[in-house]
């Protein structure tokens, strides 16, 4: 029994024009360099060289992750496939002294920070919660409620904001990371709303992967995410989030302008999630695989290798060295997963507060009591 | 009958209700063509269309804020929560809108809305995935808040979760999705038990053990372990968490004098909390033992790798009932 259809919302009925998104670019697919007026970036071979290697090194972390995964070794995945460009080209915009705030996607964002990616293993190995210290990199803990972080960053910047760190030569900036459907979440429009009125020193850094889930872009926004930001008070700009050059130079150029004062930008990373979801989704359910197929061609990795292989600029021995140094971080990695060992029962306990707490206690030993009724003489269980 | 896991009894149901009555909508993150990440709404928007059976942008305060705007113009949303951990940015509009509105309209507003919420752990997850947050709802009136424990009771509650004219929180045991019962699908709802009435499961005569959601299958093994060793305990469903009821299980105390409550959510303040005051205060002098509360501890939901020293399981029951017999 279906519902009158006549005037239900779904179908567009008003023609507002809708400018045409400017995609920011400075490689294209092919590997040519297109520069850009407002986005001037100098990079030595060297230094592509480096950004090359930390794309390559992200994917093949994201990879052995996906066959840990597999084996069981992990209890699920958020695979960064297709996103590296994105989060290597922002990661490597910050500063050490700038402060980031991850979603549970944000590998390339982690390795660039300098977190061990086995950190993120215990997380979805399910060890801990994270359970590194974001000062010791400046990497926020991963957030797994979508949009959350946001208003974090927002709260972290205003903090910037009162210690005087803005405007003069060490200023400093945030970065939030979020994904298209956060978009839609009351928190990531309220921190819009936060930090424009403060004028905080943050970038909004989205990815927009094409797809929440099982939701295409369609289910968010009727207008580019990147122009929501004008009507809140700040600029937006939408970059080939497969362009790690132009990720890199828009991003500096956003936390430059943070870190001197001029208040939060949006930048939205069109790009695409070439995987499912995680490990437990299966994408054949919603999408059309002619869709991945396009963005095969824009892979991120292969436009700077195109990029990197004309002469005179990188030798077959640099890639050549580039995987070895991938194999060895799988293989390290790999070892560390498959030894790992689980928490101790007991330590579900620490950390519930700070300060000392009498119930928490009583129930550590209550807990302590029990599991000890099964251990063996020896200690075994 | 006929055989069904939990998922496929509650799509069952879900597909009766809507054909049943053109104004029953589904609406949540990821139900359309995905079907659900449990594949609970699996097929419904095929068959019933989009407008039907909407994805919804992901905003869950959004999710249950325009299902009440839907249910003032007079239709009646099924609304899912993804993930027990994700319901929390709705709270605002359940607790403080959704429970409220009938009462503060002189009863003249009514709010049929359904909200479906997978709870409760033990599947390995990731943070926020694996939380038992019934209680909080438990103590806010206004809401139904009822939970069902095996496919059949799944396939007859959300029917009678949809027809109620009160707002419902229909909590799913997740980890218990993929079970099998046998399932009437011919009989009607209106033969089945009333989703406010709580169904004893086993009758026994030396302890009442109340439980519900995932822990039901767990204190039903636990029943049939303790059998093996003399003792004879009573499991009742409890089904309906508000209003509890309270005759079913007073009467079961009166009879064994003995009562354990099951959950996996936190002791602390849990609904084991109120059953253990209601009971001690109406059936004081047929105790034979304190009652006694089996759940999770005062933690966070822990990580994956320790959630089995959290999670109540057979042991646990069986060691809550050893200390009631010890008094
Ligand atoms: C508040 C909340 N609701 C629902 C979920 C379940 N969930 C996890 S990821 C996801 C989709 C997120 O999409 P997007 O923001 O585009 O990020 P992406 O996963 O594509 O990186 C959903 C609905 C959640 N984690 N948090
Ligand atoms: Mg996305």
């Amino acid at each position: 029994m279906a519902v009158k259809a006549a005037g239900r919302a779904s179908s567009r009925n008003h023609d507002n024009p809708i400018p045409k998104p400017e995609l920011i670019q400075l490689l294209t697919p092919e590997g040519e360099l297109t520069p850009h007026p407002d986005y001037p970036l100098e990079l030595s071979v060297d230094e592509i060289k480096s950004l090359y290697r930390d794309l390559v090194l992200v994917r093949r972390i994201d990879f052995e992750a996906i066959a840990l995964q597999r084996k069981g070794e992990l209890g699920i995945w958020a695979s960064l496939l297709g996103q590296e460009a994105a989060q290597v080209g922002s990661g490597r915009a910050l500063e050490p002294r700038d402060m980031a705030f991850p979603t549970y996607r944000e590998h390339g964002v982690a390795w660039c920070r300098g977190l061990d990616p086995v950190k993120l293993l215990e997380l979805f190995r399910g060890v801990n919660f994270g359970g590194w210290d974001p000062r010791e990199h400046n990497f926020h803990l991963y957030t797994i409620v979508i949009g959350a972080q946001t208003l974090h960053a927002t709260g972290y910047a205003m903090g910037i904001q009162r210690d005087g760190a803005v405007g003069g030569e060490d200023g400093e900036a945030v970065i939030a990371y979020f994904g298209d459907g956060a978009t839609s979440q009351g928190d990531v429009n309220e921190s819009f709303i936060w930090a424009s009125v403060n004028n905080a020193p943050i970038v909004f850094f989205c990815q927009n992967n094409q797809w929440a889930i099982s939701a295409p872009l369609e289910k968010q926004t009727r207008v580019p995410l990147y122009q929501r930001a004008q009507g809140f008070g700040f600029p937006g700009l939408r970059v080939d989030g497969n362009d790690v050059l132009a990720c890199l130079a828009v991003t500096r150029k956003a936390l430059q302008a943070a870190r001197e004062g001029q208040g939060p930008t949006m930048i939205e990373a069109y790009t695409y999630r070439m995987g499912a979801h995680t490990t437990t989704d299966d994408p054949t359910r919603y999408r059309l695989s002619a869709e991945l197929e396009s963005w095969k061609l824009k892979d991120p990795i292969e436009r700077v290798r195109q990029y990197l292989i004309r002469p005179g600029l990188a030798k077959e021995d640099f890639f050549a060295a580039v995987n070895a140094e991938a194999d060895e971080i799988g293989a390290r990695i790999r070892q560390a997963c498959e030894t790992m060992p689980d928490p101790e029962p007991l330590s579900m306990f620490d950390h519930v507060y700070a300060e000392p707490n009498a119930l928490v206690a009583a129930e550590r030993e209550q807990a302590a009591a029990y599991i000890s009724s099964f251990m063996t003489e020896d200690g075994a269980r | 009958m006929t055989v069904l896991t939990l998922s496929r009894a509650l799509n069952e149901g879900l597909r009766k209700a809507m054909e049943n009555d053109p104004k029953v909508l589904i609406m949540g993150e990821d139900v359309g063509k995905l079907g659900g990440v449990f594949r609970v709404t699996d097929g419904l928007q095929k068959d019933f269309g989009e407008d039907r059976v909407m994805d919804t942008p992901l905003a869950e305060s959004g999710i249950v804020g325009t299902a009440i705007g839907l249910a003032l113009r007079g239709y009646r949303p099924v609304c899912e929560i993804q993930f027990d951990g994700f319901i929390f940015p709705a709270f605002d509009q359940i607790v403080s809108q959704l429970a409220k509105m009938p009462y503060r309209s002189g009863g003249v507003v009514k709010l049929p809305i359904v909200i479906r919420v997978p709870f409760g752990g033990g599947i390995g997850a990731v943070e926020h995935h694996s939380e038992s947050p019934e209680v909080f709802f438990v103590h806010t009136s206004g809401l139904r808040v009822i939970s069902c424990g095996d496919p059949a009771d799944g396939y007859a509650m959300i029917q009678q979760a949809i027809s109620s004219d009160d707002p419902v929180l229909f909590f799913e045991p997740k980890r218990r999705y993929w079970d099998k019962t046998e399932v009437d699908l011919a009989g009607g709802v209106a033969a089945a038990l009333p989703m406010d009435r709580a169904r004893t499961l086993a009758s026994g005569t030396d302890v009442t053990v109340l439980c519900y959601g995932p822990m039901v299958r767990t204190c039903m093994e636990a029943a049939a372990a303790a059998e093996s060793e003399g003792r004879s305990i009573e499991v009742i469903d409890l089904r309906s968490l508000s209003p509890l009821d309270t005759e079913t299980i007073f009467a079961s105390v009166r009879k064994t004098g003995r009562c354990v409550v099951v959950h996996e959510a936190p002791v602390t303040a849990g609904l084991g909390a109120e059953i253990a005051a209601r009971v001690t205060q109406e059936c004081f002098y047929h105790l034979e033992a304190p009652v006694l509360r089996v759940g999770g501890y005062s933690t966070p939901y822990p990580p994956a790798r320790i959630e089995e020293h959290y999670l109540p399981d057979l042991d646990r029951v069986l060691d809550a009932v050893d200390r009631a017999f010890a008094y």
